[in-house]
């Protein structure tokens, strides 16, 4: 069901993860095109968390591989899977919250992070004129000195977005990144998140289905920790299996809403 | 206003070089001496602590070993050729032990004295980051690391004397005794000028973008290593820096003491490091050597008048800070607390406004307009 056929930058192959005998991934399997925007949907306790847990290195699946760009992630630290090329942006935002936006950006800006380059070398103009089309880009140049923990909660959204960017990944994983966004915002995102696929591969995973229709891109829905089915967002919501596990879910809230509207 | 705040901690800095030792007894100068050499090991706590977010308790482990590393060498300094420090000779050691050998050289004890604790903190911190040991359960293994350190010490009478300790005054140095008053004033010099110049490694260290990975540590260790930064490295390479300093600071400090000992390594001390750092101001560098030098010269003050008094002043103190003060002392005055307090006794500092409103004509217009309305502004 994968849009393109050319080879996965990013795959799943047959993972499992158990916590305690609780299976929070059980053979999941999926692959992601290069420059493909992929969002991920599914009920609360569906294992999206822990789908991205296993990729970025913070959880080790139990049983299965996860394949980047032609080798295994299995066992690689967190950190050196983030300078592969695959970024996370985290559920709620973390940011720096006593460094400015500015410094936020130059932390994450792509180049070496060794301690000893940190400390004799300086950023090159490259990385500087990126940290500013960056402050740019996301709107926070007014506020690239003040803390970042005193930003609105969308500022710091977008501002964690932007540090994502200035990691330059290949593979950006990306949490729920208009909870708690107003409308405008979230269009904005929006269209952020789709300009960026093409150089980019993006993952989103979020809980607002008007979001995700107005992405328009593939579907994958999660259930019980393996994938329920893939598609167009249509043919996701018309898929009767679908719409039994988010209605059979009762008190879903906003699933509910958004997958009954179209069903 | 702004910019004296500033300055005025400097200008305190330099009088206290050029005119304490005029002006002070040299019983005085010398323990003022010794305090400002525990402000090198306090700047290595505001390192790891104030930027970093690691509690040690254990920098008494690499105060004493530099400490050591200096008595070692000035016990040897004070001998005729061939023969061994005296106290060999009530534990029937005939022969110096092979690691006292290296410390003849004083350029081998110069080294020694950073070079050795920044190993040990090195290889001590590496083991731990690298299993992610943080927050309370690294504050634990410093101080268990301490015990050890110390009971170990203290048992190798045949090594270093054990529980009593190496002194270090009977040596000479350039043909001065180190014990002399002479000397005492030049090791305050050289106390000073380390201070400083420890103080402005640890601003070069902090201001640039390494001291941001250094906060972003403390803040968000995990956001950090996902952004593809080893949060292990750094830990460790500011951990050893940390103890290179403590080293610095215990050799300084035996010098001007005239005795190194377990002591140093006494887990009450460690902790009282950590204490002038919060009261100083943590992550404000500083604010360490001012709570470092503060505190301990209002322990000597008060315990020469009231001995039994000092420990509860020191508790309420930290008290206080942890309650009304998270900032410390500079964190306070850098927030503009002496302005509360002036607004606090009734005189109210001049909020700052634009001075050019006033005078604007259409703003004074308006201002007459609104004059003319009942009940409007006056």
């Amino acid at each position: 069901m994968t849009v393109s056929a050319s080879t996965p930058v990013l795959e799943l192959r047959q993972v499992s993860v158990s916590f305690d005998g609780f299976l929070a991934l059980n053979d999941l399997n999926l692959s992601l095109a290069p420059g493909e925007l992929r969002a991920v949907i599914g009920p609360n306790g569906a294992g999206k968390t822990t789908f991205l847990d296993v990729i970025t290195g913070k959880v080790r699946p139990t049983k299965g591989d996860v394949v980047f760009r032609g080798r295994s992630l299995l066992g690689i630290a967190e950190h050196r899977i983030a300078r592969l090329g695959i970024g996370r942006k985290f559920q709620t935002p973390r940011v720096y919250q006593n460094l400015t936006p500015r410094r936020n950006l130059e932390l994450a800006v792509k180049g070496s992070h060794a301690p000893f380059s940190l400390l004799f070398g300086g950023l090159d103009s490259r990385q500087r004129d990126r940290v500013q089309q960056l402050l740019a880009v996301v709107g926070l140049e007014a506020h690239a000195s003040q803390r970042a923990g005193s930003l609105s909660h969308g500022q710091k959204q977008w501002l964690e977005i932007a540090m994502l960017l200035a990691q330059d990944p290949y593979v950006l994983l990306v949490d729920e990144p208009v909870a708690g966004l107003s409308e405008e915002e979230t269009e904005r995102t929006g269209a952020l998140l789709r300009s960026l696929a093409g150089d980019h591969t993006v993952l989103v995973i979020e809980h607002d289905m008007d979001f995700i229709r107005e992405l328009d891109c593939p579907v994958t829905v999660l259930h019980e920790g393996h994938v329920l089915c893939e598609g167009p967002m249509d043919a996701v919501q018309s898929d009767p299996r679908v719409i039994e596990v988010y209605l059979g879910v009762e008190d879903s809230g906003v699933e509910d809403s958004g997958v009954e509207a179209d069903a | 206003m702004a910019k004296w705040r500033t300055w005025l901690p400097w200008l305190l800095l330099v009088a206290a070089g050029l005119i304490l030792p005029a002006i002070l007894p040299p019983f005085r100068l010398n323990l003022l001496g010794r305090f400002l050499s525990l402000g090198i090991v306090a700047l290595g706590i505001d390192l790891i602590w104030g930027f970093t977010g690691m509690l040690s308790l254990g920098q008494g482990i690499f105060f004493a070993l530099g400490g050591y590393a200096v008595g070692m060498h000035l016990q040897l300094l004070a001998l005729p050729p061939g023969e061994l420090p005296e106290f060999f000779g009530l534990y029937g050691v005939k022969a110096l032990p092979a690691f006292w050998q290296p410390f003849h050289s004083p350029l081998f004890t110069g080294l020694c004295i950073w070079v050795l604790p920044a190993l040990v903190a090195g290889v001590l911190g590496y083991l731990v980051f690298r299993n992610r040991i943080k927050g309370v359960y690294f504050s634990i293994l410093t101080q268990a690391a301490l015990l050890v350190f110390f009971n170990f010490f203290n048992g190798q009478q045949k090594l270093i004397n054990g529980t009593n300790g190496l002194k270090t005054d009977t040596a000479r140095i350039f043909g001065e005794l180190v014990g002399s008053d002479a000397m005492q004033r030049n090791l305050f010099w050289l106390t000073l000028v380390l201070v400083v110049a420890a103080w402005a490694l640890c601003r070069w260290i902090t201001r640039g973008r390494f001291g941001d990975a250094l906060i972003a540590i403390r803040d968000d260790e995990p956001r950090l290593r996902f952004t593809g930064y080893n949060p292990t490295a750094y830990k460790t390479l500011v951990f050893a820096i940390a103890g290179a300093m403590a080293g610095v600071s215990g050799a300084l400090y035996t010098v001007q003491s005239g005795i190194v000992s377990p002591q140093y390594m006494a887990v009450p001390f460690s902790i009282e490091m950590v204490i002038w750092v919060a009261v100083g101001g943590r992550g404000t560098l500083i604010g360490a050597v001012l709570g470092a030098v503060l505190i301990n010269y209002a322990k000597s003050l008060v315990s020469e008048q009231l001995p039994e008094t000092w420990l509860f002043i020191q508790g309420g103190l930290f008290l206080l800070v942890v309650t009304a003060l998270p900032d410390g002392l500079v964190g306070w005055w850098r927030q503009g607390g002496p302005r509360q307090i002036q607004a606090m006794v009734g005189w109210p500092p001049l909020a700052p406004t634009y001075p050019g409103l006033d005078l604007d004509p259409a703003v004074q217009a308006e201002r007459e307009a609104l004059g003319s309305i009942p009940g409007g502004a006056p």
